[in-house]
């Protein structure tokens, strides 16, 4: 078994007196798309934002890459963010620069690759999410939100990154884009070995993208595994979440794909 | 240990050979992702570049054990068109090609377009006539709010007039208060020794009477709370444009006008006089201290001299320039709050503007008050 790329053990959060995490142990192996999910409040943010070392946990230690991302030199956490990509939940991309300064940006900051090299890769990048040419000049301002979500993932991949955060990646996309965007995933993880979090409220990009599943609940993690074995477990709200109308329909989408790739 | 941790320690490997036919080959090995590419870059591109490939050369890119876009667009520069018939490259890799050979023939131009600079008068003009206009209407739309709610006090957004009137009345004072007493402290001590040489050291009352009363303690007021809240009005409402809360309040049918304009155009008409007043007095009291100690004259006699060598004239001219000053500040930081686009670079050029239009302004408007108001309350 390979080192995992994300590994968080024994995490608190707390927030002046609210506990937000109890004691999280959680690993992402190399490869794998983790599907994190939890009820609205339960902390899914925060814990994302603690992989990426934006806060600190209170207790517990975060590495990533086998860096603790809250105790590292300088230099570490350059090189392990060099090595991840994250799509933000509303883009974050910079609204003063272009479209095509925003992906190229990380590119730049490199300081080593030559222009020419950097306008072959933001333009294979923003075919690659499926924004036209015509678009790079554009300024964030000037975008759909759906358009600004593919350019945000469009800029997190532009370091060619081995592990991508995605925080609600198919929110606020039509269902013709979401669908596309999980074909993207899928066909990135095939040619680049990618490894994902993904945080998600959308039952379809779950079943369809994440090879296991997360549920932070009650401020502890009830659950890692497969999603087959996830909706078993006797919880109210992994019935609420899975075994509601939505979660039933996503979920028998789930058993024909099952029945057709037997696993 | 996974393909890429293999990969992050092999070094990318250029080999130039030829094969049984005596045909050029060159052999591609090693890892060419963003890891190992970055510190060997500018050697690995000199070589490539060296090979100069006019199109004939096999390339053999067998031996690649991981691949990233920067390393197949490095790659892929010194081949051109990437034909499969003589390059080779794993299946896994071949999509990385496939899609940079598509987005080839689209050029994206760096450059932005700029006007030719005969166009820049004119562009300037039209701005300005762009500022004017805008400050029309609002002056307009501030005159009917006005009436509006002088015909209904009730309805009147006093609670937010309040707010604002403590954030920049209140919140001022201890700055106000420093400076103010400063220049008091530095205007009297500098005065006392050019008036002692003539022995007219009783006239350092008249000198700071007149001068804090009357321009000082406006001018000093107006552009602290011009920097103060001048700025922090415009980035308050441009922000609320870039999170698109004006949206939200003009789709609620709450207008901008009564709620965020006209309470701060209220609050800053009634707060900057009183800060004014303030400021005059620690001024003066400044002053007071300084005349006493540099040419020993007592608090007493000074503020029974006070009244009798300033005419109040100067006062009232002095608190009725803190109304005008107050309306331009506020009025000028909500119509460029106003102007602001939804990205932060214009959030923080607005926010610029807005305070130095206000303070250019505050002393223009001071110098109009000064022609105007020539004879009065200067005792001739």
């Amino acid at each position: 078994m390979a080192d995992p790329v994300v590994e968080i053990s024994g995490l608190w959060t707390r927030f002046g007196p609210t506990v937000v995490h109890r004691g999280i142990d959680l690993d992402v192996r190399p490869g794998e798309v983790l599907g994190l999910v939890g009820g609205s409040g339960s902390g899914k943010t925060t814990l994302l934002r603690q992989m990426l070392g934006l806060e600190r946990p209170w207790r517990g230690t975060v590495r990533v890459f086998g860096i603790d991302v809250n105790a590292c030199s300088r230099a570490q956490l350059a090189s392990v963010r060099n090595r991840w990509g994250v799509l933000f939940q509303n883009g974050a991309l910079f609204s003063a620069l272009s479209v095509y300064e925003n992906i190229a940006l990380a590119l730049r900051e490199l300081k080593v690759v030559d222009e020419d090299l950097i306008h072959d890769l933001v333009l294979s990048k923003l075919r690659m999410v499926g924004i036209e040419p015509q678009h790079a000049r554009k300024t964030p301002a000037q975008l759909s939100g759906g358009m600004i979500k593919r350019i945000g993932l469009a800029r997190a991949l532009a370091l060619d990154p081995e592990l991508v955060f995605l925080d609600e990646p198919t929110a606020g996309l039509d269902p013709d884009r979401s669908e596309s965007f999980v074909k993207l995933i899928q066909e990135l993880r095939r040619e680049l070995h990618l490894s994902v979090v993904m945080v998600t409220h959308d039952l379809d990009t779950l079943v369809s993208l994440s090879d296991r599943v997360a549920v932070l609940c009650e401020q502890r993690l009830l659950a890692v595994g497969p999603l087959r074995e996830i909706t078993e477990i006797d919880h109210p709200f992994v019935s609420n979440f899975f075994r509601g109308e939505r979660g039933q329909r996503a979920l028998e989408v789930l058993e024909d794909l099952q029945r057709l790739m037997p696993i | 240990m996974s393909p890429r941790g293999v990969g992050s320690i092999a070094e990318p490997q250029v080999l130039e050979t030829s094969d049984e036919s005596g045909r050029r080959l060159i052999r591609i090995s090693g890892a060419w992702n963003l890891q190992a590419l970055v510190p060997r870059l500018p050697d690995l591109d000199q070589r490539l570049k060296r090979i100069r490939d006019p199109g004939e050369a096999l390339w053999d890119l067998e031996d690649v054990l991981t691949m990233d876009h920067l390393g197949a667009a490095l790659l892929r520069r010194s081949w051109g068109v990437s034909d499969a018939s003589r390059i080779k490259a794993r299946p896994e890799h071949q999509p990385l090609f496939r899609r940079l050979d598509a987005s080839e023939p689209s050029r994206v131009s760096e450059a932005r377009s700029t006007p030719h600079w005969w166009f820049l008068p004119s562009q300037w003009f039209m701005r300005v006539l762009g500022h004017l206009h805008g400050l029309v209407v609002l002056l307009g739309f501030l005159v009917l709010e006005c009436l509006r709610m002088l015909a209904h006090p009730a309805r009147a957004p006093w609670r937010e007039i309040a707010a604002n009137l403590y954030r920049t009345g209140a919140q001022a004072l201890g700055i106000t208060a420093l400076v103010g007493f400063l220049i008091g402290v530095v205007l009297s001590y500098l005065s006392s020794n050019q008036l002692k040489m003539f022995g007219a050291d009783l006239f350092i009352v008249n000198i700071l009477g007149v001068s804090i009363i009357r321009e000082l303690g406006p001018v000093l007021a107006a552009i602290l709370v011009a920097g103060r809240s001048g700025s922090s009005m415009t980035a308050q409402i441009g922000v609320m444009r870039v999170t698109q809360e004006l949206d939200a309040m003009s789709v609620m049918g709450i207008p901008h006008m009564s709620r965020l304009v006209l309470p701060k155009v209220i609050a800053l008409a009634i707060g900057l006089p009183l800060l004014i007043l303030w400021t005059n007095a620690i001024a003066l009291l400044g002053g007071m201290v300084a005349a006493h100690a540099e040419l020993g004259l007592s608090y007493r006699f000074f503020l029974d001299t006070l009244p009798s060598a300033v005419p109040i004239a100067n006062l009232y001219l002095g608190v009725g320039k803190g109304v005008v000053f107050g309306v331009l500040i506020a009025v000028l930081a909500c119509h460029y709050g106003m102007r602001i686009r939804p990205n932060t670079q214009s959030l923080g050029a607005g926010t610029t503007s807005s305070v130095v239009t206000a303070i250019t302004i505050v002393i223009v408007v001071d110098a109009i008050f000064a022609v105007m108001f020539r004879h009065v309350g200067l005792g001739f």
